[in-house]
């Protein structure tokens, strides 16, 4: 079990986060460039020193701010996978990996097959003697993550482990190391700027912005109820707060939100509450429709965006009040005539309002 | 401007390249191998090997922990101890040597408890050594410190995560990715050390097979026998010369030679 609060200052960014990770699962840690996960990464790796919290692994207290410790990361039960890999240049692909175990004492006769297992469990068996700028950026990462592996590492952390890789490559990779580190049996911190990444790999996830935690939870929690724009964002839903309107002359239940009112089943708590609206259940008109969608906003298209891969759907952007992610396939966009600048009335039915709380 | 500049730079090559030029000219090959044979020129040839080696040796082993922390770390009286490892650089080498008297001749500030351990530097071998030292620590701390600096801080973060200790980080990662301007700052070192004559003549003296280093003897052979001098000559400008071409075409040829060569461990 991994215990963490992890708060320091570099430059700009004021980092102050707190989450806690099980054994055999991965945690990852999503949010934009400076959003601190590279710090929070570094502090866990003791490569930095905390201002303020503590690290604890298992029964292990790694760092405690207010005792003054700080235990040195070579010192730590850690295997770290920077972003750019950082293999030495000057050594042989087979005395990369052998390097921490060299550098923790293991006995010589016991090195080779250690580390030929690990080059095998990550496909590069053949690769020992060449160097590393002989080798190709997916060829540097499965390097990179069997000598951090090779240890056994009680916590593994990667740092953005795909994102230097070609988009081929990436694909490919991301399959293999979904598969490795689920049979790992220690605890992952994965580190990424990818909601792909963050919902292919996080088990728990963790939603950074500017140095604090806006969610966690388990990945089905934050698909279901995200709790902030940014999260909105990340897995492409319409997200609103607002309150139940009480005792008005609306037929149907009704929540005001800064952005306009919204005709929803159920109410939900009578405090403040989250709805969203997935952009599949929006349907555009060109002119007012009569049907008995119980939610409609005119608005302005502002962006049609094909989405990948095949671009068969399309997303919508619309200035409204609400404004709204719609979408829609590409046989409507011909259909309907969707543009830029075009005015839309957008339609929902209250069924397609999830409230909570 | 271009023809200014070609006129400028002209003068520069004459002014530098004439005297390094006629030195050659002026001996035959012949009698140049024949006054390197001479004893005198043979012993002093020797003793500038020996402590132009060791004084090497000696800034290497005091200089890399310096250039290590200059590099690394920082702290108060940084800037006092860079200037102070400067100073040799624009120091008059005499000066350089009247400092060392002070220091540690017979009546300086270290002398008594120098002698109380029963070493003696003025005029003595070991205090060629210290002189050359003096005068070329400077040139090697100087490239030692820029190596490390310039060696990209993710390599020993790895080792760092590694399980590697600072001091094993140091040997199997910092030392090998600096090794280039480890091996120049060595190289120019050397040459300083053994070129240098006045800190030396000062704080050495000038005795034959004791102090007396080939930079000293040319000097003596001067009065006496100018052939001799300038068969000497001829050998430290050859040797000089070398020196800065290995440091300004070799270390990263010659490291990448070193790194091929070593087989990985298969």
């Amino acid at each position: 079990m991994l215990d963490a609060h992890l708060a320091k200052r570099r430059g700009p960014l004021a980092l102050d986060i707190a989450f806690q990770a099980r054994a055999g699962t991965t945690t990852v840690l999503v949010g934009e460039s400076g959003a601190g996960k590279t710090s929070a990464l570094r502090l866990l790796a003791g490569l930095d020193r905390l201002e303020a919290g503590f690290v604890r692994l298992g029964s292990e207290p790694y760092a405690d701010a207010d005792a003054g410790w700080h235990l040195p990361a070579w010192q730590r039960d850690v295997g770290y996978v920077a972003q750019d890999y950082a293999l030495f240049p000057h050594l042989s692909v087979f005395d990369n990996v052998a390097f921490g175990l060299r550098a923790a004492g293991v006995e010589r006769r016991r090195i080779r097959p250690r580390v030929e297992e690990a080059l095998g469990m990550v496909g590069i068996e053949n690769l020992a003697g060449r160097r590393s700028h002989q080798l190709s950026g997916g060829q540097q990462q499965r390097v990179a993550l069997a000598r951090a592996l090779v240890p056994s590492p009680r916590l593994l952390l990667l740092d953005e482990p795909l994102s230097s890789l070609d988009l081929q490559t990436r694909r490919m990779v991301r399959g293999e190391l979904r598969e490795l580190l689920h049979r790992l049996p220690c605890i992952t911190v994965y580190v990424t700027h990818s909601p792909v990444e963050a919902l292919v790999f996080g088990d728990q996830i963790v939603v950074l912005e500017q140095g604090r935690v806006v969610q966690a939870g388990p990945r089905e929690e934050l698909l279901r109820r995200p709790r902030s724009p940014f999260v909105a964002e990340l897995i492409g839903t319409n997200l609103f707060t607002g309150r139940p309107v009480t005792g008005g002359p609306a037929l149907s239940p009704t929540i005001r939100t800064p952005e306009g009112e919204f005709a929803v089943e159920e109410m939900g708590s009578p405090g403040g509450v989250f709805l969203t609206v997935s952009p599949r259940e929006i349907t555009l008109y060109p002119r007012l429709p009569e049907a008995s969608a119980q939610n409609v906003f005119l608005g302005t298209i502002r962006e049609v965006i094909p989405e990948p891969p095949a671009g068969d759907r399309v997303r919508v952007v619309l200035d409204a009040r609400p404004s709204l992610v719609v979408e829609v396939t590409r046989e409507a966009v011909g259909a309907l005539g969707l543009h830029e600048g075009m005015r839309i009335h957008a339609a929902f039915k209250a069924t397609g309002v999830h409230v909570y709380t | 401007m271009g023809a200014i500049a070609g006129v400028l730079g002209g003068l520069l090559l004459v002014l530098l390249g004439l005297p390094v030029l006629s030195l050659i000219l002026r001996i035959s090959p012949g009698v140049l191998l024949d006054r390197l044979r001479e004893p005198l020129v043979v012993q002093a040839l020797r003793l500038s090997l020996i402590t132009s080696l060791a004084a090497t040796a000696t800034v290497v082993v005091l200089g890399l922990p310096v250039a290590y922390l200059l590099a690394m770390r920082e702290f108060r009286g940084k800037g006092v101890l860079e200037a102070l490892i400067d100073l040799p650089m624009v120091l008059p080498p005499t000066v350089a040597g009247v400092a060392l008297l002070t220091a540690f001749g017979r009546n300086g500030l270290a002398g008594h408890a120098l002698s109380a351990l029963g070493i003696t530097l003025p005029f003595t071998t070991l205090g060629v050594v210290v002189a050359q030292a003096f005068v070329a620590a400077p040139f090697f701390i100087g490239a030692a410190r820029a190596g490390f600096t310039e060696v990209d801080r993710k390599y020993l973060d790895a080792a760092a995560t590694l399980h590697a200790s600072p001091v094993r980080a140091f040997v199997t990662v910092l030392a090998p990715l600096a090794a280039p301007a480890l091996l120049a700052g060595a190289a120019t070192g050397w040459a300083r050390a053994l070129g240098e004559f006045g800190a030396t003549i000062t704080f050495a003296g000038n005795l034959p097979g004791v102090t007396q280093t080939m930079p000293l003897a040319v000097y003596l052979a001067l009065q006496s026998d100018l052939d001799a001098a300038i068969a000497l000559s001829v050998l430290l400008l050859v040797f000089s010369l070398a020196v800065l071409l290995t440091v300004r075409l070799g270390p990263t040829r010659l490291s990448a030679l070193l790194l091929r060569a070593r087989r990985p461990s298969r």
